[in-house]
């Protein structure tokens, strides 16, 4: 039975390392500029849990095939040393890998989240609502009108409030139901959500961030590949969450600017 | 004069004989223990039920389920779920594990029924209180069953419910009217009876131990019991005013959770000034320590079991003492981990995420003190043995992908998807559970007197670790490659390729389920039909193994135990290889 268990353990440790070994499933090709630190993070990580799991799991194995062994000439044995080279194991090498992955990665989300978007950065208004993303540029004017929940009106299309009648800076508002944004410039969105908690989340982009209501959130990003890539919810948010999505279109820099022609002619 | 608040013969009081005494309204701390795992077994098979409806419609979303119409015309014409049923069974497949299931089954069912015994006590330190929080705990219950039986059915808003979608009402969508107040009611009974279960934990432990039992020589058990009691009492006293203030915020009108200018169901809602974060600072607060309620008392049945079996102490027992202390400690200081993409300020990542790593120092301390029990071991593989050496590596499974977690730079792309729901189920659900796999088979027999079918653990055990792995492994790979957790269906072209694996998951999901039910039967057959069990069929040293199975009504029969000696003395010298902690005979120290 003790050699069956051990048999277990092996072959169900090492088909699991082998499919993360192997990439079959993986994350999908990065296309920010913070994106590669998270990627090395990921990576690193993988390679020291991946020894301690290998290592434990094994060992495991090896001792439990051992002390199926009950015949009347062996005597049982104590580890040794006791415990005490296993408590100061355990500190030592998870400490430093705990210290490790601290220092680098605190830098890898501080190039994302406590560095501010650069001063030039294009400024993009993000609303999430039950079940849709909206987004909305400041138009020629490079102004945002402010903002009336007793102005929304989804029927009219007026999903943010606006009161262009009132608001000069409002006219020129761009709403639009996907995130256009030229390549190799950095983007700043604001992300404030109409009813309950939503997120936004990139995968390409290696980014993550939830809408509160009543907050106005800031996060950045620079994209550089060109393509079409899925912004998803991933904040439990009501029944259509599953289907709550848009799409992050990145163009080249003359393609961005005709866009942007085209959305302010209408 | 005499002393009459210390004459044990004022205090000594005589078994009931009516069956509703006996049996239903009980003082007696053991029959309580088996009410609460009577209650969990019940949930539990509720809850993998839930399960299997939530797998099938992710595998074939489009497949009739067969009676689930019956269940629900309105949540499953014909038989196909609505996307909001999905999450209505989602909500409480987690609302009823959690709570129900690993909260009552691993530390309110055996610690009632072991910790009076274990220490040498006749019985808790307050057994009203202690018939109390048992019915208080199945009020909540039946409070949260009713929410299948209303016409909206249960919230959609998962066991988390964070604010606004969980506070505003029938506006945020279905189930979030009266199903959302029935949860919220429900889980603040639940606290109750949770407040007075830990008070009395602690109490029992303090001041009723036997002479001789000193805290050092209680068994692991008995120890993480008494952690588990003390992390409870904290992270419960502050759920309970939370989903007070969530109530408030349903019906009375308050906005402790809710901003204003919110517009849902095109009405602006009449609220200003609350902050959603509110709810998940509290929610968490408790809900990282509940982690701890639900694996702790695991961690000390393991440590308790694995020497009978590997007939060889516990390696280094202070250390896995310690190791349990520090991580009850640590517990309060990591709940942001939850919130690294919340919005919170990011400068308190940091903050939360190192003592969050810290923690899995003291967990691998103690994995691997269980490890290095079992090195050189003559190991007796019963059912019980092998689910603990199973709970090992499940615990490392689990314990790993927490270093992923604990990370804010990788919450960034691993926050949400299945990536967590792998790292969650196997490290607090599936480890717990195998702890009272664990803890049934080996107290089975001093519960009821008789011994449970070792042929038909065996294929229990086999059936279930394998089938674990089957389910919960593919589930880190989804998570990678981007797969969002918490969605009824996969709409859109990326995460279409991903549902081959969705299809095995769900397959494994059905087989380890169904096996399950041969524990089931097990469990009832060897009540009947199982061999008599003698007083003590493991050679075990701890105090329930020194009285009759199932012991008597006061637990020793009149008898008052005297402890000489820790639990952990196995593999000594002698005609046997075992000294009880009753032993008068001197052991030389390891």
């Amino acid at each position: 039975m003790g050699k069956l268990f051990s048999a277990a353990v092996i072959i169900i440790t090492v088909i699991s390392v082998a499919i993360f070994v192997m990439h079959i499933w993986w994350l999908p090709v990065d296309i920010s500029t913070t994106g590669p630190a998270i990627d090395r993070q990921l990576d690193e990580t993988m390679v020291g849990t991946g020894v301690l799991f290998l290592a434990s799991q094994i060992l495991l194995a090896i001792f439990v095939w051992g002390a199926s062994n009950t015949s009347s000439s062996r005597r049982a044995k104590n580890f040794p040393g006791g415990a005490r080279p296993i408590v100061a194991f355990s500190i030592i090498i998870v400490g430093i890998e705990i210290l490790t992955l601290t220092f680098v990665g605190s830098k890898a989300w501080g190039a994302i989240y406590i560095e501010p978007a650069a001063a030039n950065a294009l400024k993009v208004d993000v609303q999430a609502e039950q079940f849709a993303f909206y987004f909305r540029y400041p138009g020629p004017d490079g102004q945002f009108g402010s903002l009336h929940p007793d102005k929304v009106d989804d029927g009219s299309g007026n999903y943010f409030g606006l009161d262009p009648a009132n608001d000069v800076a409002a006219r020129d508002d761009i709403v639009v139901g996907s995130l256009e944004v030229p390549v190799d410039t950095p983007v700043a969105l604001t992300l404030h959500s109409k009813d309950v908690g939503h997120s936004f989340f990139v995968r390409e982009l290696r980014l993550q961030q939830d809408f509160v209501p009543g907050l106005d959130i800031p996060v950045h990003f620079t994209a550089t590949k060109i393509g079409r890539y899925e912004i998803v919810c991933t904040q439990l948010c009501g029944l259509g969450h599953y289907n709550m999505k848009a799409y992050l279109e990145v163009v080249s820099k003359p393609d961005y600017d005709q866009w942007l022609k085209t959305q302010a002619g209408q | 004069m005499h002393d009459v608040s210390t004459d044990p013969a004022l205090h000594h009081h005589n078994p009931p004989t009516g069956f509703i005494r006996k049996w239903v309204f009980s003082l007696d701390h053991k029959v309580i223990g088996k009410q609460y795992y009577a209650l969990a077994l019940v949930s539990v098979f509720i809850g993998i039920v839930l399960s299997w409806l939530m797998r099938l419609h992710l595998a074939w979303p489009a497949w009739p389920i067969p009676l689930l119409d019956k269940l629900s015309a309105v949540g499953a014409p014909s038989g196909v779920m609505t996307p909001e049923y999905y999450l209505s069974l989602l909500t409480m497949h987690g609302t009823i594990m959690v709570f129900f299931v690993l909260t009552n089954a691993p530390f309110a069912a055996f610690g009632n029924y072991f910790l009076p015994i274990q220490i040498g006590a006749e019985d808790m330190a307050f057994p009203r209180f202690n018939m109390m929080s048992f019915w208080t705990t199945f009020l909540a219950w039946v409070v949260m069953m009713a929410s299948f039986f209303i016409a909206d059915g249960p919230p959609i808003s998962g066991w988390t419910a964070y604010a606004p979608l969980s506070a505003v009402g029938g506006d945020a969508g279905p189930g979030l009217a009266l199903g959302q107040t029935l949860w919220a009611i429900s889980i603040a009974i639940f606290c109750i009876g949770s407040l007075l279960g830990a008070l009395n934990f602690i109490s029992t432990t303090l001041d009723l131990r036997t002479k001789g039992m000193s805290l050092a020589r209680m068994p692991f058990s008995s120890w993480a019991w008494f952690v588990t009691s003390v992390i409870s009492l904290l992270a419960f006293a502050v759920l309970l005013p939370a989903c007070i203030l969530l109530i408030l915020d349903r019906t009375a009108g308050t906005s402790f959770f809710i901003p204003a200018g919110l517009i849902l169901s095109d009405k602006l809602q009449p609220h200003s000034g609350g902050s959603p974060l509110l709810w998940q600072h509290l929610f968490w607060f408790f809900g990282h320590p509940e982690v701890y309620i639900a694996i702790l008392p695991s961690i000390g049945i393991v440590c308790t079991i694995l020497p009978v079996f590997a007939r060889k102490p516990l390696l280094g027992a202070r250390a896995v003492i310690g190791s349990m202390i520090a991580i009850g400690f640590l517990s309060y200081m990591v709940w942001g981990h939850h919130m690294f993409v919340s919005g919170m300020n990011p400068f308190s990542a940091d903050l939360f995420s190192v003592p969050t790593l810290i923690i899995t120092i003291p967990a691998t301390i103690l994995s691997l003190l269980l490890i290095g029990t079992v090195y050189g071991a003559k190991m007796r593989f019963t059912s019980a043995a092998l689910f603990c050496l199973g709970f090992i590596s499940v615990f490392i499974s689990g314990g790993i992908s927490g270093f992923f977690l604990a990370q804010p730079s990788l919450d960034t792309v691993l926050h949400a998807t299945y990536f967590v729901v792998a790292h969650f189920h196997f490290v607090m659900a599936v480890a717990s559970i195998f702890g009272v796999f664990a803890g049934t088979y080996f107290w089975f027999p001093k519960m009821t007197g008789r011994m449970m079918s070792e042929s038909l653990g065996k294929l229990h055990f086999w059936l279930t670790f394998i089938g674990v792995y089957a389910i919960f492994m593919p589930m880190h790979y989804l998570g990678l490659a981007g797969n969002v957790r918490r969605y009824s269906a996969f709409v859109d072209d990326y995460a279409i390729a991903l549902i081959p694996v969705h299809k095995f998951i769900t397959i494994a999901a059905l087989l380890t389920g169904a096996a399950q039910l041969i524990f089931l039967f097990n469990l009832i057959w060897s009540r009947f039909r199982g061999a008599i069990a003698s007083e003590n069929p493991w050679e075990a040293t701890s105090l329930e193994w020194s009285t009759s199975s199932p012991p008597p009504f006061d637990n020793f029969g009149g008898r008052h135990m005297i402890v000489y000696n820790g639990p952990n003395e196995y593999g000594v010298e002698g005609a046997q290889d075992y000294v009880m902690q009753t032993s008068p005979e001197n052991v030389s120290a390891h």
